[in-house]
């Protein structure tokens, strides 16, 4: 579904994203970690088209995409970033957020489609007049999902989508992902620095590091700790030691 | 004791009428490291705050007891409460961007939090040397040129550490850390978390770090306090967080997604009202 051949970037005088190249399969799932600075979020960038200085190449169920996106790429291919208060317009309410695509798009049934959308995330029909505001930051994030499905899209992109929140509510949002993927057969792009967090998602990892991917890891052989990079098995190491200290000590196989 | 809180209470008024934030909050802090955990709005941060009396305009504070080193902390003057602030304890943020001044060099902010303290006897020069050594201590490579730098200039990780540094010049006896590595990387995480218990452990301080990180906490803390809706919930210690009994505990620890024990559904947190008064 998504392929990406030799992707760089460059900012002024960076070299941010140096030669990567991956793919995700049609209802797959992909996930990217690394710091602050690796260019994950790069990556993720380019692909929903906020980024247009990039070479290499980048198909989209199988049409190639330049820097410039059409009005019909925005239909298959939405963003969900890490903090829902800055994607929310906060002087638009609920039912204006979930309401732009559709009109944006030319869908209709803009009534039903948003009930749908509210029942979809599990928000109540309640939210439906309110202000982002208004909302928990668990609630917002809800809203920022309901609203990049509102155009029926293929492709996901998650950028950090938990981070700002919770733990709890955390374990909320990363199920409500899970369902709708199995539901519409989405693909799913994830960026996170919590290791935890894309494996649970992801079967397939890829490691980022000075904008290089040092290594595409299936969580099975991340979880066993079978890591080729010694960049992946640092941040490997780091997770286990908070999860588990005694099993960081013993070593696993 | 260092710090001595007994049925700590923070309210706000809003147009719905009273809203208490803190209900009835104790505890006690020598030299040893206690971590607060709880989600955002559970009373974690008020709770440290109150120690400094620094809470947010509007907040209304009662206490049976709130004491920093036998100073009645509710009774004390803005004036005496400037003698703790900074000087004998010290509180580090989230986010060193809004923490330190955008404009002036750190080199030159550090400096001035350390000849506050030693009052006017301390000349410029060796203050401007005492920053350098206190960016040293906190493992800055180079600390005569970050000395140099503007905030922005920094790395978060870096910036942390400057503040970090900033704090320990005074040499308190008290370090409130509040989310000190929510922002940084995993990596830089560690090693600033590292760093504040190496310094704890040299220097005899104590130590409150807040965080909604349970894993986090427990792993550098001695003993762990469970806060929700304003109440302690549990109180343990750091290394039997494993054994924790409240459900609401369990329910944290349950909710994280793990990369050693993978779990098709994640559990999520039934909250029970009965928290709310239990």
């Amino acid at each position: 579904m998504i392929e990406v051949e030799d992707l760089h970037v460059r900012f002024a005088e960076t070299h941010a994203v140096k030669g990567v190249s991956f793919s995700v399969p049609q209802g797959g799932s992909f996930g990217i970690v690394g710091e602050s600075g690796s260019g994950k979020s790069t990556v993720l960038r380019v692909i929903s088209g906020l980024n247009p200085n990039w070479s290499g190449r980048i198909a989209i169920g199988g049409d190639e995409v330049g820097p410039k996106r059409s009005k019909s790429f925005f239909r298959r291919v939405q963003m969900v970033f890490q903090d829902p208060y800055g994607s929310l317009h906060p002087r638009q309410t609920a039912d204006r957020a979930l309401s732009e695509p559709l009109l944006v798009h030319g869908i209709g049934d803009i009534e039903g489609r948003i009930l749908r959308a509210l029942g979809e995330v599990a928000l109540p029909e309640s939210v439906r007049f309110r202000y982002p505001h208004q909302l928990s930051g668990g609630q917002r994030q809800r809203l920022a999902i309901a609203r990049a499905l509102m155009a029926e899209p293929e492709v996901l992109l998650l950028d950090e989508p938990t981070s700002a929140l919770d733990v709890s509510i955390q374990a909320e949002v990363l199920n409500l992902l899970a369902d709708l993927q199995q539901r519409r057969g989405l693909t799913y792009m994830l960026v996170s620095h919590n290791l935890a967090v894309v494996a649970h998602l992801c079967p397939l990892v890829g490691v980022m590091q000075h904008g290089e991917m040092v290594e595409q890891i299936t969580t099975a052989e991340l979880r066993a700790g079978r890591t080729c990079h010694p960049h992946t098995a640092e941040l490997r190491a780091l997770s286990v030691e908070l999860e588990d200290p005694e099993e960081a000590l013993g070593g696993v196989e | 004791m260092l710090v001595e809180i007994d049925n700590l209470r923070i309210s706000f008024a809003t147009p719905n009428g009273i809203s208490e934030a803190v209900r009835g909050v104790s505890l006690t802090l020598g030299q040893e490291k206690l971590g607060v955990v709880g989600e955002s709005g559970s009373g974690k941060s008020l709770t440290a705050r109150a120690i400094l009396k620094l809470l947010p305009g509007g907040a209304m504070m009662s206490a049976d007891r709130l004491s920093f080193d036998g100073i009645d902390v509710l009774a004390a003057s803005e004036r005496e409460m400037r003698g703790i602030r900074g000087r004998r304890a010290g509180l580090i943020l989230q986010d060193p961007k809004y923490s330190l001044n955008p404009v002036m060099p750190v080199g030159r902010q550090i400096a001035e939090a350390w000849r506050l303290h030693k009052g006017r006897a301390a000349s410029r020069r060796n203050a401007e040397q005492a920053a350098i050594d206190l960016l040293d201590q906190v493992r800055i490579r180079n600390p005569a040129r970050v000395a140099r730098a503007y905030p922005h200039e920094l790395s978060g990780g870096m910036g942390q550490r400057v503040m970090i540094a900033m704090m320990l010049a005074p040499d308190p006896e008290l370090l409130i850390a509040d989310e000190p590595t929510s922002a940084l990387d995993a990596t830089v995480q560690a090693e600033i978390l590292r760093l504040i218990e190496d310094l704890v452990a040299r220097r005899g301080m104590g130590l409150i770090l807040i965080s909604h990180d349970l894993p986090l906490i427990s792993h550098f803390c001695d003993r762990v306090m469970v806060m929700y809706a304003g109440r302690v919930l549990e109180r343990l210690p750091a290394g039997e967080l494993a054994r924790a009994r409240h459900a609401y505990t369990r329910g944290l620890l349950d909710c994280l997604p793990s990369l050693i024990h993978p779990r098709e559904r994640l559990a999520t947190l039934a909250r029970d009202p009965a928290w709310l008064t239990a």
